[in-house]
């Protein structure tokens, strides 16, 4: 599965840096959200949904690995 | 203190629980229109208090008209009152001080001042009062550090805060601006010779694309979002331990739960009971209901966050330090959510795990019917707490 952050929505919380460290970071320069890894096993798929509805700024989403996205991937709250 | 007017049913409390009413009026609608008419609505419900606060498009935070209908004052650098590119400015300036990082690399300061606090409220004697020689001084202390805020300037500050919080009281006007005037200082001396603290950092990194009321501002709404709000949750959450001893037995026997305890606490005593108003910018359709284009709308996170909600297990109502962490709101949520998330659960973490471990027979020193708590504040919490060991 892909992972997929929007830097644009993000507002820095660390949220997800904080719970999922091994996919989550946050720059140094702006506090904003980077990705440790853009895909992800069946396994972590829990874990990154909860992450996904964490977030307060609803920046994360997660896709399938070939596709576009969907909306059945895209949060779990 | 005598009341002479009904507390509004999102700001009572029974202890640390919600009132039937508010469970009654979160079962039979999602918002509903309170009487007395201000807020125009009050949001109960989990999801439609996520949408609106996610909605900052149709939403405003700007806060809303006096009610002799004066447009309050405006308030450079304010970070909660204010809307879209003024506001993403103002959080892109201090955001990258408040990354999990950051604050982890704090983790010895703020280690070090609940350490001198636990020897304090030691020699204080039994039965002490944690507020007073614990949570309030390890939060300000800390507060102090972060923003380069000269110590002697707390109790000062910690008055003004108190009667700015006594709600209707006479003096919180004043208070208010001698508050305001406190960081106004600050900036002025920082900006002659910048410090460590975030308001030295601020200047010496934006120089004079920030000015001195935005420093003050920035500072002031760190101060207000961090000094009051981790002092009750430290305040309440001993109280909500002491008053579930298995839970508190849990956390003993497995410290490692302490992560997932500091999250279920924030969520259980959720101690801003409201969110900072928003006006709606349109007529928006939301929960059944039709807000209308300037209507104020108050967000009960602390309903949200403990009314049983359709999309959970129905156990919101229980305080579960082994919860795995969920998205509850008591830390805001969209665009306004809180900066100091970091530094909120590091000191929560920090300040409580000192606590069990020193005083390993913690218990209350009174009976919680006796315990005062502060309703009209803008965090709700209790006023003393009194406990043994």
């Amino acid at each position: 599965m892909g992972i997929r952050v929007d830097r644009d929505s993000c507002v820095g919380s660390g949220a997800c840096a904080l719970f999922e460290p091994e996919f989550f970071d946050q720059s140094e320069e702006d506090g904003l959200v980077v990705l440790r890894a853009r895909e992800a096993g069946a396994e972590a798929l829990p874990a990154l949904r909860r992450a996904a509805s964490r977030c307060p700024a609803r920046a994360i989403t997660l896709v399938p690995s070939d596709g576009q996205g969907s909306a059945g991937w895209d949060r779990s709250d | 203190m005598t009341q002479s007017f009904e507390l509004p049913v999102d700001k009572r409390r029974n202890v640390l629980d919600p009132v039937p009413e508010l469970l009654e009026l979160n079962a039979r609608a999602p918002l509903f229109r309170p009487p007395g008419g201000m807020p125009h609505w009050i949001v109960t419900d989990r999801e439609v208090v996520r949408q609106i606060l996610a909605d900052a498009e149709r939403f405003s935070s700007m806060p809303p008209p006096e009610p002799d209908g004066r447009k309050p004052d405006p308030h450079p650098g304010s970070l909660l009152q204010t809307d879209g590119a003024e506001h993403s400015r103002l959080r892109r300036l201090v955001a990258p001080m408040f990354t999990v990082r950051q604050m982890k690399a704090l983790e010895p300061m703020m280690a070090r001042i609940v350490d001198q606090r636990l020897e304090v409220l030691e020699r204080a004697g039994r039965p002490a009062d944690l507020m007073r020689y614990f949570a309030r001084p390890v939060s300000g202390l800390i507060l102090a550090e972060l923003i380069g805020l000269p110590r002697d300037d707390l109790s000062e500050l910690s008055r003004l805060g108190d009667h700015r919080a006594s709600g209707h009281s006479p003096r919180r006007h004043p208070a208010t601006s001698e508050y305001v005037g406190h960081f106004r200082k600050l900036a002025a001396a920082q900006r002659r010779d910048p410090g460590e603290g975030l308001a030295g950092m601020l200047i010496r990194e934006h120089g004079d694309a920030v000015s001195d009321e935005e420093v003050a501002g920035i500072c002031e709404s760190v101060a207000n979002g961090s000094i009051e709000n981790t002092a009750e949750t430290i305040g309440l959450g001993v109280l909500a331990l002491l008053c579930h001893p298995d839970q508190l037995a849990l956390l003993r026997e497995r410290p490692e739960l302490m992560d997932r305890a500091v999250e279920e606490l924030l969520r259980y005593v959720s101690v801003v009971a409201s969110v900072s108003p928003r006006t709606a910018l349109v007529d928006v359709e939301i929960g059944g209901e039709l807000i209308k284009a300037g209507e104020v709308v108050s967000c009960s996170v602390f309903a949200a966050n403990r009314c049983p909600y359709g999309g959970d297990d129905g156990t919101a109502d229980r305080l579960d330090v082994a919860r795995e962490p969920g998205n509850h709101l008591a830390l805001g949520f969209g665009v306004h959510f809180c900066l100091g998330a970091a530094l909120a659960r590091l000191q929560l973490r920090i300040a409580l795990t000192g606590l069990l471990e020193r005083f390993p027979g913690l218990r209350l020193g009174t009976g919680v019917e006796e315990l005062r708590f502060r309703s009209l504040a803008p965090q709700f919490g209790v006023e003393t707490l009194p406990v043994l060991w």
